[in-house]
């Protein structure tokens, strides 16, 4: 049986490997999109490691967590999209590095 | 009327608040009435809180407080607005409200055609409200709010006149020599909530008697230091001559009769610590006051200023205070306070309305023979006279005789110096009286002199009489001066009325000395003083006294002025420099070694994100590193 053969451990070293992938990209890329497909990259690997949690105590609190953090998540899309519209439109070609108004 | 004790310095400051709004509307001569009546109610509010209070059994007498309001309230400090009315502050408010009403009505003509009349009425409404708290105030606290008040309302009032850069100086020095004195009230009032825990004259005092002899000590000491700065005794006496610069109804109710005297009122409130304190407490107080009263009196023997000559004479009467507190004698103290309040507001109006008739000449040498065109001035100067000098049945006789009784008791050197002091009193007193008012008329060639300065009244060179308004208050005066001694006779028990009256408040000085020897010392001295007086300036048997050092002072002004011109001058240099650049340097240095080490420490926000998302990240590996290496979790 498959269900059997696959373990918490799996889906934990899969939540691992999408937040690296998710963190070394917020460090390497420069483009605000691309950025930002990596937050939600690193949030859902979050998410995936409450649900395998919660299968394994067979506890819905995991699950509703991530009901929260979804609804969380898109409405922090929407904010950060359309911030990210706005400096487009006046720099199409902007990266984060050009974003850096506010240094000390 | 006890609970409307309140009243009694609220009326002044109404006046006050009045003034402060209408007073320029309501004008010469309405505004001075305005203030006058102020006053004058408040007189008759304390006649009846007194009237209620000698109702009421000896006992119950100290411990009427009126609380208004909390005023103060933090940790263990709790300082109400209240008001103490006991037979010790009503009788100092009789007189305060009693002469003050008079010297406010003599104003009115005194400041008559002053460009700034309301605003002279209104500090004097002012400084009658504080005065009031002053000495109503039931814990020290309150007194030093109307001690404060009172001698903000001196600097004003002496540099009233401020256009004369003299007048300006004078109400300076005379500030910044009381800030001396109130800093050791201040130490009092620090040592005695240490020791105590409370500022409350009723508390401090049932607290006496549990108090270590040094705690009493620096309470008394520290008192009698703010005392020294306000009642002007050496060695701060230097600010009350040059007072003499403000209007003449100031110097006679704040620098004569009334504020003056809030030294040694302060002292007897204190007074049960006393009992506490060593020994040579009352002996410093005494000592400084006997000294004080010679040197004064000495000083004011070569005066020519009419105004000096009091403003001396006030320093002199004031050391003999002291020599009553530090004798023991409270009572005396109070009584002579008051019989002085009567003849030396007397003979600073007197002055005053010589000053008004002679067209604001001060300098006696250019009077003389002033009784014939001054009548009711000169007969009323006279009676002031005869009570200064100590001639019976005049007031100022029997005070100053109990006094000398007191000082007997205490050491017999303090009581001849008292002696030769009363001497003197008499001896440049008369010189003054036949100065100003006897002799030929020296002042034609002197009006000559002011014609030429455009003065106005030039053309009217003859003296004239007062108006109503400022003779009234000098006959007034003239009574009490004659009669107040009445009020305490040393014959019996009976007729020592003040000393029954405070007796629950002040404990009454106990003597076996023979009281009648003393009394025929005293009148002797009173009387040869005067026969000098009269043999060297109206018989001109004898050669004038007059040297120049008296006239100086002693040169102690020259001398103060010096000292803080030359090494107090560096001294405040060298202050200065190590506040600006030690004190100054630390506080600045924290500043600038603040602001380098963000200049350093801001380049860290980069304003890159990437920079940032690095940093969470190294700080997440950190922190589970630490986790679970060091605390071993998981």
């Amino acid at each position: 049986m498959l269900a059997s053969i696959v373990t918490t451990e799996w889906y934990l070293v899969l939540a691992a490997m999408l937040f690296s992938i998710g963190m070394v990209g917020v460090m390497v890329r420069r483009n605000p999109l691309v950025l930002f497909m990596c937050i939600e990259l690193m949030l859902n690997a979050v998410n995936l490691t409450f649900v395998a949690f919660a299968r394994q105590n067979g506890d819905i609190g995991g699950q509703t967590t991530v009901f929260f953090v979804m609804v969380v998540a898109a409405a922090e899309v929407v904010v950060g999209l359309g911030i990210i519209v706005a400096i487009l439109r006046r720099r199409p070609t902007a990266t984060t590095d050009d974003l850096a108004e506010l240094k000390g | 009327m006890l609970d409307l004790v309140w009243l009694i310095p609220a009326l002044p400051l109404l006046g006050f608040l009045v003034l402060l709004v209408l007073g320029r509307k309501l004008g010469d001569p309405v505004a001075g009435y305005f203030a006058t009546a102020m006053v004058g109610l408040s007189f008759l509010v304390t006649v009846g809180v007194f009237l209620d209070l000698m109702s009421l059994d000896a006992e119950a007498r100290t411990e009427q407080v009126t609380t208004l309001f909390s005023w103060v309230a933090v940790g263990g400090l709790h300082i109400d607005l209240a008001f103490l009315a006991d037979p010790l502050s009503i009788t100092m408010c009789l007189f305060v409200t009693g002469i003050g009403t008079l010297i406010h009505l003599y104003a009115v003509g005194y400041m008559h055609g002053d460009s700034r009349f309301s605003k002279f009425f209104l500090y004097l409404n002012l400084f009658a409200f504080s005065m009031l708290m002053l000495v109503l105030g039931s814990n020290m606290l309150v007194t030093f709010l109307g001690w404060e008040g009172v001698g903000t309302c001196s600097y004003f009032l002496i540099s009233f006149w401020h256009e004369r850069e003299s007048a300006a100086t004078a109400g300076k020095k005379a500030f910044v020599t009381n800030r001396v004195g109130d800093w050791g009230f201040m130490m009092a009032m620090f040592f005695a909530f240490w020791a105590v825990g409370s500022l409350d004259y009723l508390h401090i005092n049932e607290a006496a008697e549990s108090l270590s002899v040094t705690t009493a000590t620096a309470i008394a000491l520290f008192a009698f230091v703010g005392a020294c700065g306000k009642s002007a005794q050496l060695p701060l006496y230097v600010w009350l001559p040059d007072a003499m610069e403000g209007p003449t109804p100031v110097s006679a109710l704040i620098h004569a009769a009334t504020m003056v005297t809030a030294g040694v009122y302060l002292m007897c409130r204190i007074s049960p610590l006393f009992e506490v304190t060593a020994d040579y407490a009352g002996t410093i107080i005494a000592v400084v006051g006997a000294v004080t009263a010679l040197f004064a009196a000495t000083i004011a023997v070569s005066q020519n200023d009419i105004k000096k000559v009091l403003a001396y004479s006030t320093v002199s009467q004031l050391g003999f205070m002291f020599l009553a507190v530090g004798s023991g004698a409270y009572v005396a103290a109070i009584f002579h306070m008051v019989t002085h309040a009567f003849f030396k507001a007397l003979l600073f109006l007197g002055s005053g309305s010589v000053i008004h008739g002679m067209h604001h000449e001060q300098d006696m040498r250019r009077m003389g023979a002033l009784r014939k065109f001054m009548p009711i001035t000169f007969g009323t100067f006279i009676v002031g006279w005869l009570a200064i000098a100590g001639v019976p049945p005049f007031s100022g006789f029997w005070s100053k005789d109990e006094i000398l009784l007191a000082a007997y008791d205490k050491s017999i050197v303090l009581w001849a110096v008292g002696l030769v002091t009363a001497l003197l009193t008499a001896f440049y007193m008369t010189r003054q009286v036949i100065m100003v008012f006897y002799g030929e008329a020296r002042w034609h060639d002197a009006h000559e002199e002011h014609g030429a300065h455009g003065d106005y009244h030039a053309h009217d060179t003859e003296p004239h009489e007062s108006p109503w308004m400022m003779v009234l208050p000098l006959v007034v005066l003239a009574v009490l001066s004659f009669a107040g001694g009445f009020i305490n006779m040393p014959f019996s028990h009976e007729t020592e009325k003040l000393a029954t009256w405070l007796e629950p408040v002040l404990h009454p000085h106990e003597t076996d000395t023979a009281k009648l020897p003393l009394a025929l010392a005293a009148i002797a001295a009173g009387l040869v003083g005067i026969a000098i007086g009269f043999a060297v300036y109206y018989f001109k048997k004898l050669k004038p006294v007059e040297p120049k050092i008296l006239l100086d002072g002693w040169g102690y002004d020259r001398a103060i002025s010096n000292f803080m011109g030359g090494p107090g001058r560096k001294a405040f240099d060298a202050i200065a420099w190590a506040d600006a650049h030690l004190v100054d340097g630390a506080v600045n240095g924290t500043g600038k070694l603040v602001q380098a080490t963000a200049g350093k420490a801001r380049r860290v926000q980069t304003g890159n994100l990437r920079n940032y998302a690095a940093a969470v990240g190294v700080g997440v590996v950190l922190l589970l590193t630490w986790f679970v290496i060091v605390r071993g979790i998981l």
